[in-house]
């Protein structure tokens, strides 16, 4: 894409004022939901489930900024755009499927720890199939 | 008029892939790059996705605008506020790397040699800043991929000794709040403190999965950025000398480490997310 020097200038400058500007939303974001900027604010609990949303929101438009404008994927043809596009689709699968492992791990991590130390019923064991046979002991 | 519009449209698209030109209407090293992006993107998908995992399964984390709140010069208790500059070098970084592409566009070779130095400045700047993080948290912090001596308090309490920087004898503090482990002589010198119901506790080391992946995720961005930094001279000196003028297409090896760096604060822009912010 050919355009005049003084178009190109004023591009990047509106370009680097817009990801400047959100990023120093999403600090002042993350400090007022960690009570810096109004203290006392971080005992709201669920304030911090808002300022987290709404980071990640602003992270995704930096990237589609990135993508879109300084990458030109905008100007792309629409088939070869897709291709790229499409399969990150797959990271909405990873990202829910593992953050939830992580917290079934995090939910037992008490049973991971104390394993050998588990109690086992002796009888129930016995019940549950045949009983073990002893090793070595025809040897003598 | 507007269905036989359509018509050639239709036609026109068909012939694209009929043979003889790019559908794509991109070359083979460009799109290429794209595809070598793409992957890229899902290695630092699972580190970081990684990084969530373990995080979710441990009942407490070091808060990042406790860990990052130290600056240069002596400056502390400063929250994310390095951090950010770090990220304003990036992002400016990417507004020379456009420059250059336009000026490779207009085929003035010598803006292409001046944003292309630019942007092996502002690549450089933020190794530098990198660098000092990394020294202040392994030489000043001794945080390690094994130790991690950023804790976490899970009751209430009150310190029974001082540490002879921040902390006082007699001190109170909150469930939550963080603390830092120093190293005296060698040796940890935890501090010991009561807990609400009277019980004396020592201070306990943080999640130890925190440094590996901090030192493995920036490591891998840095060596991106490195990389990047290498390859933006090694083109900087081939346009200099006059080498994509005879290549005649529009400077196109300028566009390719383009998209590379843009990747690059790209990558930045989730690793600042999920690291510095939440």
């Amino acid at each position: 894409m050919e355009m005049s020097r003084a178009e190109g200038i004023s591009k990047v400058k509106k370009g680097l004022l817009l990801l400047g500007a959100v990023t120093v939303a999403e600090v002042l974001i993350s400090l007022l939901g960690k009570g810096y900027l109004i203290p006392g604010l971080e005992e709201y609990s669920i304030l911090f489930a808002f300022t987290g949303l709404a980071m990640i929101l602003l992270s995704l438009y930096k990237a589609y900024f990135i993508v879109y404008e300084f990458m030109h994927l905008r100007y792309e043809v629409k088939g070869m755009a897709l291709t790229i596009l499409l399969p990150t689709m797959l990271l909405i699968w990873g990202l829910i499927a593992f953050l939830w492992e992580g917290n079934t791990w995090g939910d037992r991590r008490e049973e991971v720890k104390y394993e050998i130390s588990e109690e086992v019923d002796q009888q129930l064991k016995e019940s549950e199939g045949e009983p073990v046979k002893e090793l070595n002991t025809d040897e003598h | 008029m507007s269905e036989e519009l359509l018509q050639t449209t239709e036609e026109k698209e068909q012939e694209n892939w009929s043979g003889g030109e790019s559908p794509f209407k991109t070359s083979y090293g460009k799109l290429m790059m794209w595809y070598f992006l793409l992957s890229d993107a899902f290695t630092f998908a699972g580190l970081l996705i990684a990084y969530g995992a373990l995080r979710f399964s441990n009942p407490t984390w070091p808060v990042p605008d406790f860990v990052f709140s130290t600056a240069p010069f002596g400056v502390t208790g400063a929250p994310l506020i390095f951090v950010t500059i770090m990220s304003f070098v990036l992002i400016i970084s990417s507004g020379t790397m456009v420059r250059a592409v336009q000026e490779g566009a207009r085929e003035n070779k010598n803006g292409v040699v001046f944003w292309l130095l630019m942007t092996v400045f502002g690549g450089l700047a933020f190794l530098g800043c990198q660098a000092w993080e990394w020294n202040n948290l392994i030489a000043e912090e001794h945080m390690t991929i094994f130790t991690n001596p950023f804790g976490t308090h899970t009751e209430d309490g009150v310190y029974l000794e001082g540490d002879g920087h921040y902390i006082q004898e007699g001190d109170e503090f909150k469930a939550g709040e963080s603390y830092l482990i120093h190293k005296h002589h060698g040796d940890w010198d935890p501090l010991s403190f009561k807990t609400e119901s009277g019980i004396v506790k020592q201070q306990e080391f943080g999640p130890k999965a925190f440094g590996a992946l901090f030192f493995f995720i920036t490591g891998f961005h840095g060596f991106h950025v490195f990389s990047g930094v290498v390859f933006l001279f090694i083109i900087m000196l081939n346009v200099a000398s006059g080498l994509y003028v005879e290549r005649k297409n529009g400077y196109e090896m300028v566009e390719k480490v383009g998209l590379y760096w843009h990747f690059v604060d790209l990558v930045w822009v989730f690793v600042f997310l999920v690291f510095y912010l939440l």
